[in-house]
């Protein structure tokens, strides 16, 4: 599947890339936001904060409402039941509510959020970590706690706990450390203004990872098509051989973890498999930045790079935001919407989902805020919203575009009928849901839509099938008991029977006996009686020790009151 | 402020299905003229009552399924299958013939199916086969072909015949069996293959000319369909390279008894098969490797009814088979997904 092919650009660069399959080549408009330098989004009333905005267990909440806030004040933290991480507040202010509140979710799903009401004082308190300039000797166990203590996930929108998938990687023979600057998803820039304008910083949080992980070489890849990024973070590592900044041809989804690997080192990654186990750790340029500053400047993540854009804002711009900050007023320091603000979406056109309202925080994995009229949607394709969905004619070209290379069309075929099991055995679970198939769709089929449903669906058959195996390892159990108790039971009659017998002959024998001697029946009626008062004393003095002790106890208890 | 929600991806390429059929038709043109100028008027009135027929019947079935009529006309999907059936009609063929054909293959091949997408088989090959099969004399009636400017009947006359008026033509005048037919009568008389094609200017005349171009402008066809990627390489290749194959080693064995590869290769439905009627994409195998079995077995199939089936060309019939292998190739043939080990946990 791996193609190989000697990539020379523009900047001479002569290493070896190799291609993924498929991909495809959307309109991308960078341009509209990448000329900009990133201004600071202020700091709005209210912010918002979502307690699940990570992959795993949601985090818990240690304000109470009333509490008064610091800037990097830790609000919820990390779930002991799993995967989680801690939630700072990103300002300073009054905790005014702990409150449903709708989420940045395609459903429009509600969940428990902290609200804060800033009071623009933007007050650190004394909640700024202690920073580590020198960060060469502190130990890697202390650097793992400082991720932790930091809530940093990965911000390239897999929200994964970064601390993690480092400490993962502290004992494993990582062999390439890959910094992920493809950006590959239309419209969004953050990254490519990130890496042009801290550039350093990034160099020295890949520095903090080299030193945690060991890594025998760092490729940093960036699509081609950002060459002020690739120069820039080339000339920031000038003199380290330790890192090398790649090039990389332009062709979405080329960001994807996965993809990337392949195209930097023509490994693939493991099905169910990370990319740890063949000696790689991936990281995305924001999130090596939130490690610089979390070590180096003691900054927890409590703000991050978004990108503002589309024809439905006034002015298209990269924005330094506080977590939690609403769409509303990101939107507003953009100059306000425009009339074309049909959409908005969370994220970029491929693989962002469309969201309702703008009264929604962003959250650690928001990368880009899309307002876009319908108009441009169409004109990727004029007969977009006119030509309905047509059956597919199986043409093929999902299964050319598909970086994954499945058979999209096969799949499709089967979820339409229902068969999820045949979907599966087309390895539905591999798909990234990158769009890249129905992107290319000529019949206009919502192809993902179909495999996030079988996905989902799977998920419930999956858990209803368990809960049924549950109930019935439980009912054969049951039955098991009752019909092993059956036995133990008649088996111990049995045997009392059998006692018995055995006793009545022995009763008989020595009757029979008896009858030759009558003094041994005497003492034999004797003994019986005897052991029969033996064993009334016995009982005796044990409720009378019984009754002690529980006196004992209720004196000790009234004591105790 | 309130949104419109639609779901990712938000894009979409500007590929449509309207516009990969209208390529298909587009491709056609170039070997429609030359079979225009070596048969006459009548290739093009086979195409045009074809497809008059073919939306007028898709029309009625849209409207009888309840399905929105417009949309799926305008897919183009019902042309291209007239087109195609057509390109197999010899010149001047009744036109209620036609109509029966076109009949099997929009109302029963495709519309019956489901329509667009659902048909198994190829709907233009079916439309095909019941014509051979039920008129098999008419069917095997191709004019002599001429030059354009020579042809025994000119723009009227093709129409009157074709319409039933007027002439009754003296068919055996004018009409002769297709090349392939005559050498298969041929070889099976005992005739030395080489002294079929010398004895006959028809035979020589044909072969070297008309339907050697006509395949050559089909080939120009397909490559322009590759180049706009509308079809995959592997099912052409396939079925040309088998074919080539089989042709070959046959002719080898014994020069006088089978007919040279070139013959196989540029006669018939050769090139019109392999470019045009194995790659719908519908009723094809979809995976890579499924493509190149599929094309090969088609290749394997036409030469075998070629040479020793009762019908004069194959490709019908072996495309017909293949449609029916299509689900267990292309369950066996998926393509290693990244990150797995083996193809597929069978």
């Amino acid at each position: 599947m791996t193609s190989s092919t000697t990539t020379k650009t523009n900047n001479n660069q002569n290493r070896k890339l190799w291609r993924f399959h498929g991909g495809v080549h959307p309109p991308f408009h960078k341009e509209e936001s990448n000329q900009l330098a990133v201004i600071s989004a202020g700091i709005p009333e209210q912010l918002i904060f979502p307690l699940r905005q990570h992959i795993g267990k949601d985090a818990e909440a240690v304000v109470a409402v009333g509490d008064i806030v610091y800037k990097g004040q830790v609000i919820a933290e990390a779930s002991h039941h799993g995967l989680s991480a801690n939630i700072h507040a990103s300002s300073s202010g009054k905790v005014s509510a702990i409150e449903e509140h709708v989420l940045a979710h395609p459903s429009g799903l509600k969940g428990l959020c902290i609200i804060i009401d800033t009071d623009a004082k933007d007050d650190w308190g004394d909640c700024k970590l202690e920073p580590y300039p020198e960060y060469q000797n502190i130990e890697v166990s202390d650097l793992v706690k400082r991720l932790q203590e930091s809530g940093i996930v990965g911000l390239g929108g897999a929200v994964f706990p970064t601390v993690v998938k480092v400490a993962g990687a502290v004992d494993k023979p990582i062999k390439t450390l890959i910094i992920n600057g493809a950006e590959c998803e239309p419209y969004i820039t953050c990254d490519d203004r990130l890496m042009r304008e801290k550039s350093a910083e990034i160099i020295q949080g890949i520095k903090v990872i080299q030193q945690m992980v060991k890594p025998e070489e760092c490729l940093i890849g960036i699509e081609d098509n950002k060459p002020e990024a690739i120069e820039i973070m080339r000339k920031a590592c000038v003199g380290d051989s330790s890192i090398e900044v790649v090039a990389i041809p332009t062709i979405y989804p080329s960001g994807g973890e996965k993809q990337l690997i392949e195209i930097l080192t023509g490994k693939e990654v493991p099905a169910r498999g990370l990319p740890m186990d063949i000696g790689i750790l991936g990281q995305n340029v924001g999130t090596v930045y939130s490690i610089y500053q979390a070590i180096v400047e003691g900054i927890p993540l409590v703000s991050r790079l978004i990108t503002v854009t589309g024809n439905g804002v006034q002015k298209a711009q990269n924005f330094d935001v506080l977590n939690g900050t609403p769409i509303s007023y990101l939107v507003e320091q953009a100059g306000g919407y425009t009339k074309m603000a049909d959409h908005l979406i969370m994220g970029g056109p491929m693989m962002g989902f469309a969201l309702k309202d703008d009264n929604i925080p962003v959250v650690k994995a928001t990368n880009c805020i899309l307002l876009i009229s319908t108009t441009v949607l169409n004109e990727s394709n004029s007969a977009f919203s006119r030509q309905p969905t047509l059956p597919c004619i199986r043409c093929g070209k999902c299964m050319d575009a598909c970086p994954v290379n499945l058979l999209p069309q096969q799949m499709y075929w089967h979820i339409r009928a229902k068969d999820f099991e045949r979907a599966e055995s087309h390895n539905l679970k591999d798909c990234i849901e990158c769009g890249a198939c129905g992107f290319v769709c000529p019949s206009h089929i919502p192809l993902v839509d179909y495999y996030r449903f079988a996905k989902s669906e799977i998920r419930d058959q999956a858990e209803l099938q368990r809960k049924a195996d549950q109930a019935r390892q439980r009912h054969e159990f049951l039955a098991f008991r009752k019909e092993r108790d059956k036995r133990e039971r008649e088996e111990k009659r049995a045997a009392h029977k059998a006692a018995l017998q055995k006793k009545k002959e022995a009763a008989a024998k020595a009757k029979a006996e008896a009858g030759e001697s009558g003094s041994v029946a005497t003492s034999a009626a004797d003994s019986k009686a005897d052991a029969i008062k033996a064993a009334m004393q016995r009982a005796k003095a044990k409720k009378l020790a019984r009754a002690k002790e529980a006196a004992v106890a209720t004196k000790a208890e009234n004591a105790n009151d | 402020m309130q949104f419109k929600t639609n779901t990712s991806p938000f894009f979409n390429s500007s590929n449509n299905v309207n516009g990969v059929m209208l390529q298909v038709l587009l491709a056609l043109i170039p070997g429609t003229l030359v079979m225009m100028y070596f048969f006459g008027w009548g290739i093009l009135f086979n195409i045009i009552l074809s497809m008059f027929f073919a939306i007028t019947l898709e029309a009625i079935a849209l409207v009888l399924r309840k399905r929105p009529v417009m949309v799926f006309l305008g897919d183009l999907s019902a042309l291209v299958t007239a087109w195609l059936f057509a390109l197999t009609l010899p010149p001047l063929l009744p036109w209620w013939i036609l109509l029966v054909g076109i009949f099997f293959a929009i109302i029963i091949a495709k519309q019956l199916y489901g329509g667009l997408g659902y048909n198994p088989f190829n709907p233009a090959m079916v439309g095909f086969a019941v014509l051979i099969i039920s008129f098999p004399l008419e069917m095997g009636l191709w004019l002599e072909a001429g030059s354009f400017v020579d042809q025994s009947y000119g723009f009227i006359d093709s129409l009157k015949i074709i319409f039933g008026m007027n002439i009754a033509p003296d068919w055996d005048a004018v009409t002769m069996a297709t090349p392939l037919d005559s050498v298969k009568t041929g070889l099976l008389t005992g005739v030395d293959y080489n002294e079929i094609i010398q004895k006959s200017h028809y035979l020589s005349n044909t072969l070297n000319n008309t339907w050697m171009w006509s395949n050559i402008a089909f080939i120009a066809g397909g490559v322009w369909l590759l180049y706009k990627k509308i079809i995959h390489w592997q099912i052409p290749v396939a079925l040309l390279l088998s074919l080539l194959f089989f042709s070959l080693i046959f002719y080898l064995y014994s020069p006088q008894e089978y007919a040279t590869p070139l013959v196989q290769m540029l006669s018939g439905a050769t090139m019109l098969g392999a470019f045009f009627i194995a790659t719908d994409p519908v009723s094809a195998s979809t995976t890579p490797t499924g493509k190149l079995i599929y094309g090969a077995s088609i290749g394997a199939f036409v030469y075998i009814i070629r040479v020793w089936g009762s019908y004069p060309d194959a490709m019908a019939f072996s495309v017909l088979i293949m449609n029916m292998a299509v689900p267990m190739i292309d369950y066996y043939t998926q393509p290693r997904v990244l990150g797995h080990k083996q193809k597929v946990d069978l």
